[in-house]
């Protein structure tokens, strides 16, 4: 084998033959790199070392650059580092701290060269191996390598010793134990150098550390916050000043001079040329935002200003802030400016200031609206927005506000009506999800409407064709809902014409349910005829409860804008039509809905010919009809899991059933859709219905279907769902209590709520904020302070009380001078960590990284390895509560002193 | 697995209230036209991961136009950029850490390559790529500025670069010995 290694020492490329190479291959880079490594894998078993490191090299250079493997050169590195040679050794540690990581399985190799270079005398070799210890540095490395590592602590170069200590963190991150080794030499090593000259990095540093204690001890801020405002007005460095800022609003918000002092420089930043403290100081001013809105509000032309920067970031940080300002008494007026500014700006953009509507609106269940009406016709105008991409969640929210809150049902009809009726609307994709809800909207609360035939044209147009299978299926629904209401609305009329006054009581004898809707159509038809603003959608609701009364005075007016025989036959042809072709559609569903559709006014126009209604035709529009008035309600997410599982319930088996029934839909608001969308009621009608044909019988067997389908409904979904049990019956919306699970958080929303109705401005509708309904719970999570909360550990109240002990020391070892002795008393406080105890906690440690609990054992975990500095030091006197949080502190205090010696020069 | 553990563990640091935790989590220098010129990791990241971010920063850092500001949030992080010449050197960093004092850092490191190279130009970094990273190392240390002295890290280097010249010289004559013994 010599030759050939011979060969390739004499002939191999250099680095710089490889850089030249590829700089001149423009298409075949790729090849080009394959071939080279193909090289190097032969060259690198070269028993040359300096052949050897050659190859490694340029594969160092291949993986950085061109992210090629190199793992499997990981033993040949090892053998360069091992050489006597200084630069085949840099090599070596170059690819090793490129390449090695906690899987390299041959990284344990290295310990013995590790340690022999960190004893070396030549610094350079020690600061090679520390560099790569850092970087690589696993918890067995360190574990071995820790004494090698103390001893440099106390080296006589400077520079080694500061990289010795940045190795420390690391070795204390990795192997915990570690501390207890090498606390005192550490403290001492801090204490030995001179206290450096304050840099603005140190600076910066410290304010950080100040920042993450400030809010576990309040008379720490006493004492730090006016030394941050001397700092804020003298220092020229703008990073330090920022850090100031930073730390004033993260932390110190109560203290009303601070704040007004970094609200001014705020102002500073935000009017300077650089976009750089333009941005941080709107970055800086949302941090504020939740607690001192006025320090927004202060700056508002220039936040407002910043929505057109040509920044995205800046306008991105503005549109947060805009945001935040917003509130109940300007949220129209704010959502005006968005709206007309998201029409100039570019497609991302707009879809983010749309975006950033849509959630500061629905948030705590749309508290900040009062005028729904005003926000479900700004839907509506957002959905034409030429970018608008947010079909989905505006989908969500028309229907969410659809079944929330009754009153706005008519405007929302008047908006689902507008978009349904535009056919330009049907070629864009984004907008197939709204039009969807429109169609649903429509369709469920058709009552509202006044022109119900219009609607079944808009939902039958030709150009539905361009909506994708699971979108029409929505329409062909909600058509055949309409043309149930046609149907049952013309029936009522025929009624009231044959029968005079009297008959409306027998009406209501008889068939309670149904003239319950006929209230409702005569209800309506008067604010028909009357201007919009006469129109008060309550009247239609309460109908159901004082109908007879509205009846009695609007007959006539239904008479004049009801169905006659003529127009129904209209109706129903039209459908046939419509739908006709659909019958033969690829797609199951809308196969399946239109067939239905079409069997039913198939059997409608035999039964209504020549003017006559036979009375079966009548009993099973008045049925369907029954199914589909029933009141839909939201649902709460997790309402499904609280319900208790009955016995004999086979829970499996219906799932599975609805899987198929709901499978086709994919519709990700599956839980307003689920209860929302009629499938349920459809199915179980619409099949009946051509049975029912025979005899009547089969009808009542749907009803029972229909109870059953209901019930089961129930049982799955509606728990903590009021409405639906009682039928016809609109339950007080605003009081959510479900018998078995009322919880805290429901009050907290009714109380939310209440707040929100106590002011009402827009005082020009003279119109209180309709009711919204809510859930239970897991509706919504209400936004409240999650912070705190986080913050609110076992470990940060342990450190509060400690902290109210030893304020003073902490404030003095704030001033960067080390403060020797409160550290190293506290060093001995730590000595008693039982071991084992700690390392439970690391071995938790690992298996779930990535959950906030995990942060915390993590955290405390931490804690115990400073605790474990001091061995030696055995007479710890105190054990107990205290311990923990002083171990926090002493971590608090060798961060700023390691990252003063870090930092110096 | 592990590493995509880690790299959860990572995301969380921000939150943390741990003062030590590295602060700079890499280090890339691209070039205009996007190719890379130099990275350093200083969290784990696996090689995939590596080319992912990459290809994502460049894809963001590139097409902003020069007249923006420096910073770019990304996945929960900031990245800090500066444009020098054609060349974009970049340092991602956590949420609440200082964007103008890692501003700072990088014009020290710009500094520092200068006055090694002599007014460095993007060819420089191409050809010495390792001497970038050394210089780098004598720079900060596990994601943390340990050397703010221009002069201290160019006498570091100064003083390494001649002990590899010697090494070399040593190595280059033996491997001539060792030519000519076997001819």
């Amino acid at each position: 084998m010599a030759s050939p290694s011979l060969m390739d020492t004499l002939f191999q490329r250099t680095l710089d033959d490889i850089i030249k190479g590829l700089r001149h291959q423009q298409a075949g880079e790729s090849a080009f790199i394959s071939k080279v490594v193909e090289e190097i894998r032969r060259e690198i078993k070269s028993t040359d070392l300096h052949t050897k490191s050659i190859a490694l090299q340029k594969l160092t250079y291949i993986n950085s650059i061109h992210f090629i493997d190199m793992s499997w050169a990981a033993f040949h590195a090892i053998e360069c580092i091992s050489s006597p040679n200084f630069s085949h050794k840099k090599v070596g540690y170059l690819a090793i701290s490129m390449s090695f990581n906690e899987s390299t399985s041959v990284i344990l190799l290295i310990t013995n060269q590790l340690r022999k270079d960190l004893k070396s005398n030549n610094e350079f070799e020690v600061s090679l191996a520390l560099d790569c210890l850092s970087r690589i540095g696993t918890a067995d490395l360190c574990r071995d390598l820790t004494p090698e590592v103390f001893t440099l602590l106390s080296s006589s170069k400077v520079f080694v010793r500061k990289k010795a200590i940045g190795v420390v963190l690391r070795v204390f991150g990795k192997y915990p134990d570690a501390v207890r080794v090498c606390f005192k030499r550490l403290v001492e090593c801090l204490d030995g150098t001179d206290p450096q000259i304050v840099s603005a990095v140190v600076g910066v540093f410290l304010l950080k550390i100040f920042a993450k204690l400030a809010p576990l001890e309040p008379r720490l801020a006493k004492r730090v916050v006016e030394p941050i405002c001397d700092h804020m007005r003298r220092t020229g460095a703008k990073s330090l000043m920022f850090e100031c800022i930073r730390t004033v609003v993260t932390s110190f918000t109560d203290y009303e001079s601070a704040v007004k002092l970094s609200v001014a420089k705020i102002r500073d930043f935000l009017v300077d040329d650089d976009p750089n403290l333009k941005y941080l100081g709107l970055h800086a001013l949302s941090i504020i935002a939740p607690n001192h809105l006025w320090a927004v509000l202060e700056n508002k032309e220039v936040v407002i200003k910043s929505l057109s920067d040509d920044d995205p970031n800046v306008k991105l940080e503005s549109l947060r802030l805009v945001a935040a300002m917003v509130s109940e008494s300007n949220v129209v007026e704010i959502c005006r400016v968005l709206v007309n500014y998201s029409l100039k700006s570019d497609p991302e953009f707009c879809n983010e200031i749309l975006g950033s509507i849509l959630s500061k609106c629905c948030q705590n269940v749309y508290e900040i609206i009062v005028d729904f009406d005003w926000y479900v016709s700004l839907l509506g105008e957002m959905s034409r927005i030429p970018h608008c991409q947010k079909g989905e969640e505006i989908e969500n929210q028309l229907i969410d506000i659809g079944m929330r809150v009754k009153d706005v049902r008519p405007e929302l009809v008047r908006v689902g009506r507008d978009l349904l009726i535009d056919p330009a609307l049907l070629g864009n994709s984004f907008l197939h999800r709204i039009l969807s809800a429109a169609a649903w909207v429509c369709g469920e609360y058709v009552e509202f409407s006044t022109k119900p035939v219009e609607l079944v044209e808009a939902l039958l147009q030709p150009r539905t064709s361009l909506l994708p299978p699971s979108i029409r299926t929505v329409y062909i629904q909600s058509a055949f809902k309409i043309l149930i209401f046609c149907l049952h609305s013309y029936l009522l009329q025929r009624e009231n014409i044959a029968d005079d006054m009297a008959s409306e009581m027998l009406g209501l004898k008889s068939q309670g349910e149904c003239s319950g809707s006929s209230a409702l159509v005569t209800g309506k038809a008067p604010a028909c005829q009357e201007q919009d603003e006469g129109f008060n959608p309550r009247d239609s609701n309460k109908s159901y409860e004082d109908l007879s009364i509205i009846n009695e005075g609007d007959v006539s007016a239904l008479l004049e804008k009801g169905f006659t025989h003529e127009s129904i036959v209209n109706l129903l042809n039209l459908i046939e039509l419509a739908l006709g072709p659909l019958s033969g559609s690829p797609d199951v569903e809308v196969q399946e809905r239109s067939k239905n559709v079409l069997g039913f006014v198939d059997l409608i126009k035999q039964e209504i010919s020549n003017g006559f209604v036979s009375e079966r035709a009548s009993k099973i529009i008045d049925m369907v009809h029954d199914a589909f008035t029933e009141e839909l309600g939201p649902v709460s997410v997790n309402a499904q899991e609280k319900v208790p599982i009955p016995d004999g319930l086979m829970l499996k088996e219906n799932l599975a059933d609805l899987d198929a029934i709901c499978g086709n839909v994919q519709l990700p608001s599956s839980i307003s859709f689920s209860m929302g969308s009629p499938f349920g009621e459809s199915v179980g009608a619409s099949v009946s219905i051509p049975q029912s044909k025979e005899e009547s019988e089969p009808s009542s067997e749907s009803t029972s279907l229909l109870a059953e389908h209901r019930k089961r409904h129930g049982l799955y979904y509606l728990p903590s769902e009021k409405n639906e049990t009682l039928a016809n019956d609109y339950p007080p919306a605003n009081d959510p209590k479900s018998s078995d699970n009322t919880n805290d958080d429901a009050q907290d929303l009714v109380k939310l709520t209440d707040k929100s109705l106590l002011p009402k401005r827009r005082s020009n509708h003279a119109k209180p904020r309709p009711v919204v309904v809510k859930l239970d719970e897991g509706d919504v999570a209400p936004i409240i302070a999650k912070k705190s909360a986080t913050r609110d550990d076992l470990l940060s109240d342990a450190v509060r009380d400690i902290l109210l002990g030893n304020v003073a020391k902490t404030a003095s070892s704030q001033s960067i001078i080390s403060d020797k002795s409160s550290s190293k008393r506290k060093g001995k406080e730590k000595l008693n960590v039982d071991l084992p105890e700690s390392r439970e906690i690391l071995g938790v440690e690992k298996p779930d990284l990535g959950n906030p609990s995990s942060r915390r054992s993590k955290h405390r975990s931490h804690g115990k390895e400073k605790s474990r500095k001091s061995p030696e030091k055995k007479n710890s006197d105190e054990i107990g509560d205290g311990e923990k949080e002083s171990r926090r502190v002493d971590i608090a205090i060798v961060g700023i002193k390691q990252n003063k010696e870090l930092k110096g020069p | 697995m592990l590493l995509s553990c880690r790299w959860f563990s990572i995301e969380y640091w921000y939150l943390d209230s741990k003062p030590t935790e590295n602060m700079i989590h890499f280090v890339l220098l691209i070039s205009r036209q996007g190719k890379v010129r130099l990275t350093k990791w200083y969290s784990p990241y696996s090689q995939k991961e590596r080319t992912k971010v990459i290809r994502e920063l460049s894809g963001v850092i590139l097409s902003r136009g020069p007249k923006l500001c420096n910073f770019v949030e990304w996945r929960g992080y900031k990245v800090v950029y500066k444009r020098y010449a054609s060349l974009y050197f970049c340092m991602c960093i956590d949420q609440d850490d200082n964007e103008l004092e890692v501003l700072e850092i990088i014009h020290h490191y710009v500094e520092i390559l200068d006055r090694y190279f002599g007014s460095v130009c993007e060819l420089d970094l191409i050809f010495n790529f390792h001497k970038a990273y050394y210089i780098l190392d004598e720079l900060l240390i596990a994601g943390e500025l340990q050397e703010s002295s221009k002069k201290t890290v160019a006498r570091l280097i100064a003083a390494q670069d001649s002990l590899v010249e010697s090494a070399k010289e040593q190595a280059s004559s033996i491997s001539n010995i060792i030519a000519q013994a076997t001819k």
